[in-house]
């Protein structure tokens, strides 16, 4: 069964999503699925962070805090209420 | 001034010059675009060695239209050249550059006095970073001399001497329960929306442009010459990779011939993703989820410029390559030994591999060799407690010779 699912939207990304900074998106089980659900909706989004079919390498996605990278990345599962934050990669050191 | 603006390392977009750090369009870094060509190389000469004892000198390179005036600057560290060391490694030339020479004693002061120059002129008042320790430190210290506020996010588990030599500037500071790469990726959330100037995250572009700086020096220091191989730790891999861009930019400008050197990364065994990835020949470094190592200013575990570090090593015919902590431990009484030079555990962590790298062959006889040391060793002195052992005596003549030995024995 799908689930209700947060994602933070950071403010450089908001040009394309009519200004949301979050959006929910239901019936989705997988990040991949919360992705395309936001793809949908938002016209220009997918070019942005996804390349091929996958995220672009200087896009950072988290499932309730956790790096999907460490997780099964974008298969992996999403629960009902979880947060996904999509963040900029090139920060740091 | 040369300088252009900002630009995309992955697709070329082009930008204003603020605070940003990333493309709008594909999620790519940004960096600092000049025009050179219009540089005639004898004058910059003559303009940087009339310039101030700073990284001011090399203004040419640096994101400004004009020189800022800043209250504490990085920069003119001492090149030593370090003929015990080569012996002891059976190379014929190194030289040690001695950043802990700065005015909070790592490199850190190099980046931080461009990022915070970027920060006044952009009209901030408060500035921020993540940090594992020498950050922390340059933060607290240049935010303190140029009256701005500062917030220190680190993590919590960091060595005392970094935390109370940045406790002690009056710095808001934060210890994250958590990793460097949580650390960071909090700041990465706070810098979308807070108004402050995070060094690292939103000015990261400016910032990272301090780094060229060192490879400028070590240039001007060998009387504008270049080195044949320069061995560098890895953290993020802006550091790594900009001291060859300085070159680069030198040789562009006709300020240097040649090519840029072989540059040799240096990561902690226990968190050595851009190592592993170099190894493997991937392009993508894998993050490392749980560092464990007692270099903890390189335990990033996420490096943003892995990438392009890996690239580097590649074209440049260097290398990346690890060692575990015994040979960090090893490495930081070496230079102690044989230089004078204490290092905290990142220098050890470059002191080994370019160890690593003697042993192995893969320096050519003839090389000039600059080993860059990044750190001072009294902010990790827990690396080297229990490495010798001190004699305690009587304050008597007897007791002395009765530990160490009479004069006709010795």
């Amino acid at each position: 069964m799908g689930v209700s699912v947060t994602v933070k939207i950071p403010t450089q990304l908001r040009s394309v999503t009519a200004g949301d900074a979050e959006a929910v998106v239901d019936e989705a089980t997988t990040v991949g699925e919360v992705l395309d659900g936001l793809y949908e909706r938002y016209d220009g989004l997918r070019d942005r962070i996804a390349e091929d079919g996958d995220l672009r390498r200087f896009v950072n996605v988290y499932v309730a805090g956790e790096d999907i990278r460490f997780l099964d990345g974008l298969d992996t599962p999403v629960e009902d209420g979880d947060e996904v934050t999509i963040l900029p990669a090139v920060a740091g050191g | 001034m040369p300088v252009q603006g900002l630009k995309c390392k992955e697709c070329g977009e082009r930008y204003p010059l603020d605070a940003r750090y990333f493309c709008e369009k594909c999620f790519g870094p940004l960096e600092v675009d000049y025009d050179l060509a219009g540089l005639d190389a004898a004058e910059t000469r003559r303009r940087i060695q009339a310039g101030p004892p700073s990284i001011w000198r090399y203004a040419d390179f640096l994101p400004f239209e004009r020189r800022p005036r800043t209250a504490l600057a990085a920069g003119i560290t001492p090149l030593v050249r370090a003929d015990r060391l080569a012996e002891k490694l059976g190379i014929r030339e190194v030289w040690v550059k001695n950043d802990a020479a700065n005015p909070t004693h790592s490199f850190k002061d190099r980046v931080v006095t461009i990022a915070l120059a970027k920060a006044r002129e952009l009209g901030y008042d408060v500035v921020a970073c993540a940090s594992t320790g020498n950050l922390a430190n340059a933060v607290a210290a240049h935010a303190a001399a140029a009256g701005l506020e500062s917030y220190v996010f680190i993590p919590a588990d960091l060595e005392e001497q970094k935390i109370l030599a940045t406790g002690v500037y009056g710095t808001n500071l934060v210890a994250v329960r958590g990793s460097y790469d949580e650390v960071n990726r909090l700041c990465t959330q706070l810098a979308d929306d807070r108004g402050w100037a995070f060094v690292n995250v939103n000015l990261r572009p400016y910032y990272a442009e301090g780094s060229k700086t060192l490879g400028f020096e070590i240039a001007e220091q060998l009387g504008f010459e270049l080195p044949d191989r320069v061995v560098a730790p890895i953290a993020s891999g802006s550091l790594f990779t900009r001291i060859a861009r300085g070159f680069q930019e030198w040789i562009d400008v006709g300020l240097l011939e040649g090519r840029i050197p072989a540059m040799n990364g240096a990561q902690p065994a226990g968190c050595a993703p851009v190592a592993a990835a170099f190894d493997a020949g991937r392009d993508v470094c894998r993050p490392v989820r749980f560092p464990e190592t007692i270099a903890k200013s390189l335990a990033i575990g996420d490096p943003a410029d892995g990438p392009y570090a890996i690239e580097l090593a590649r074209r440049s015919g260097g290398g990346i390559d690890s060692v575990n902590d015994e040979e960090i431990r090893e490495g930081i009484r070496l230079l102690a030994e044989t230089t004078g030079v204490f290092t905290e555990t990142a220098g050890g962590v470059t002191v080994a591999v370019l160890r690593k790298l003697a042993e192995r062959g893969d320096i050519d006889p003839g090389e000039r060799v600059v080993l860059t040391i990044t750190g001072e060793g009294l902010k990790t002195l827990d690396a080297v407690r229990g490495t010798f052992e001190a004699r305690e005596v009587e304050p008597t003549v007897e007791s002395f010779e009765e530990a160490v030995g009479s004069p006709a024995a010795a």
